[in-house]
């Protein structure tokens, strides 16, 4: 057993705070959108221009000249701004946006993140990664633990061609959660998922760890 | 009297164009780009060209039209996803692409537009962005130094514009548009809605006139939209029951 997609977006959702701004990478982490409690307010952020993002339209609500960074089609709300790319990673890089929740191809144990880039593969470019990863306060990694072959993803150090060094500081997989240190360097498992044992992780797992799980 | 005003695409860009020069292009995916311009650069023929901006079109749609049409030599972008002709260009080494983060991009392009030949950011550090570049520390934290771009042509579009020139951009169509506009040799905007001067709020406008060379009234927007992605409308709920 492990977490399902749904319930990893729900861990990340934990993360939540009441007056957050908050920037959402595609895949998983834009599910937590739709995740927010509702005894807080969270402020969605999209790179393309925007503060206060809306759910997506009904049919007759399409609008063209207003998508979020992954293109989709959404609506605005009693809150919205809109402001050019120089602003909006001005908010990014300025230290302005509170949690950025993102996908990850390979973890390393000091908080390295590859997440852009597969040489001879994939060539779509980084987007907005690097700066989210650069410039927001706390970066939350969401990713599945293994590749499809079984190949750890969480790793003592990234093969991938890096997003950036020491910027993670918690990550969340299907199987559970770590925290790093990325000031000292360092990560601890610190929940599993259900039906997970210590072992199933370790041996899934390419970096070191310290065991800090609750009651343990 | 000179004037800014321009009857359409292809006399905007008269005495403008040649081989090898450098052209930003606005709009983030296919949302707020310049579609007349994009359509006369095409038609022109204009070859080895560099393009500036944060895509290159999408399959079939904006920038790629003069992609596939063989006139472009080199690509800046921060992402170029949903492009099968620049994949197929790029593994066979026949275009080459510098990668930019879109916020380095994004700040490149406005310090260029300000005069400002180079900044330092933390965006980059430690990855292959930064190889080969300055680096320095501030308060014990890495940064790498970027460059100001500039461009021999900008190419813009707007929502609303006067014949001064100045413009109001719309939603999340306006993205890189008010930075190019300030960073090209030449800077051309087509706009949806052509008004008068005094039409426009000036306190509302987003890129002053100052900044911009020409501008016509664009026609025939496709604005095609990547992924459409909507949510079902709830179930009408049951009137309520008057007795």
């Amino acid at each position: 057993m492990a977490w399902t997609r749904d319930q990893m977006a729900g861990r990340a959702a934990r993360e939540l705070r009441d007056g957050f701004y908050v920037n959402l990478g595609i895949g998983i982490p834009t599910l937590v959108a739709g995740l927010v409690p509702p005894d807080i307010k969270v402020t969605f952020h999209s790179e393309n221009g925007m503060l206060g993002m809306g759910p997506f339209p009904y049919e007759d609500e399409i609008d063209p000249d207003l998508i979020n960074a992954g293109k989709q089609t959404i609506t605005e709300l009693p809150q919205t701004s809109y402001f050019s790319s120089a602003e909006s990673f001005g908010m990014i890089r300025g230290g302005h946006i509170d949690l950025s929740i993102l996908g990850g191809m390979q973890v390393a144990e000091n908080g390295d993140l590859a997440n852009w880039m597969v040489p001879g593969k994939m060539i779509k470019g980084m987007g907005g990664a690097m700066d989210l990863v650069a410039g927001v306060r706390r970066i939350v990694v969401v990713m599945e633990h293994t590749e499809k072959t079984g190949a750890p993803k969480f790793r003592r150090q990234c093969s991938l061609p890096l997003t950036g060094t020491a910027v993670v500081d918690l990550l969340i997989t299907d199987l559970g959660v770590f925290e790093i240190d990325r000031k000292r360097g360092g990560a601890a498992l610190t929940e599993l998922a259900q039906g997970v044992s210590l072992d199933d992780i370790r041996a899934r797992t390419d970096a070191q760890f310290a065991v800090k799980l609750p009651g343990g | 009297m000179q004037s800014k005003l321009y009857a359409d695409a292809s006399t905007a860009l008269s005495g403008i164009l040649f081989d090898g020069m450098s052209i930003m292009s606005g709009g983030f995916g296919l949302c707020g780009i310049p579609e007349n311009l994009i359509t006369a650069l095409r038609d022109s023929g204009v070859k080895q060209l560099t393009v500036i901006g944060n895509n290159v079109g999408a399959d079939d749609h904006g920038m790629w039209a003069v992609l596939a049409n063989g006139q472009i030599k080199k690509v800046l972008a921060s992402y170029v996803g949903e492009n099968k002709i620049l994949e197929r260009l790029y593994m066979s080494n026949e275009i080459e692409i510098e990668f930019n983060p879109q916020g380095t991009l994004a700040e490149r392009i406005r310090a260029g537009g300000a005069g400002i030949p180079a900044f330092f950011t933390r965006t980059g550090f430690g990855t292959a962005v930064a190889e080969g570049k300055e680096t320095r520390q501030f308060d014990g934290e890495n940064y790498v130094m970027e460059t100001g771009l500039v461009a021999d042509l900008s190419m813009v579009k707007a929502w609303k514009g006067d014949t001064e020139g100045n413009l109001v951009y719309r939603k999340t169509a306006r993205n890189f548009n008010p930075m190019m506009a300030t960073a090209g040799k030449i800077t051309v905007a087509e706009v949806e809605h052509l008004v008068a001067p005094g039409e426009l709020d000036p306190d509302a406008i987003h890129t002053p006139g100052i900044f911009v060379d020409r501008i016509f009234r664009g026609s025939n927007y496709v604005k095609h939209i990547e992924r459409k992605t909507t949510r079902e409308r709830p179930a009408a709920a049951a009137s309520p029951v008057v007795t």
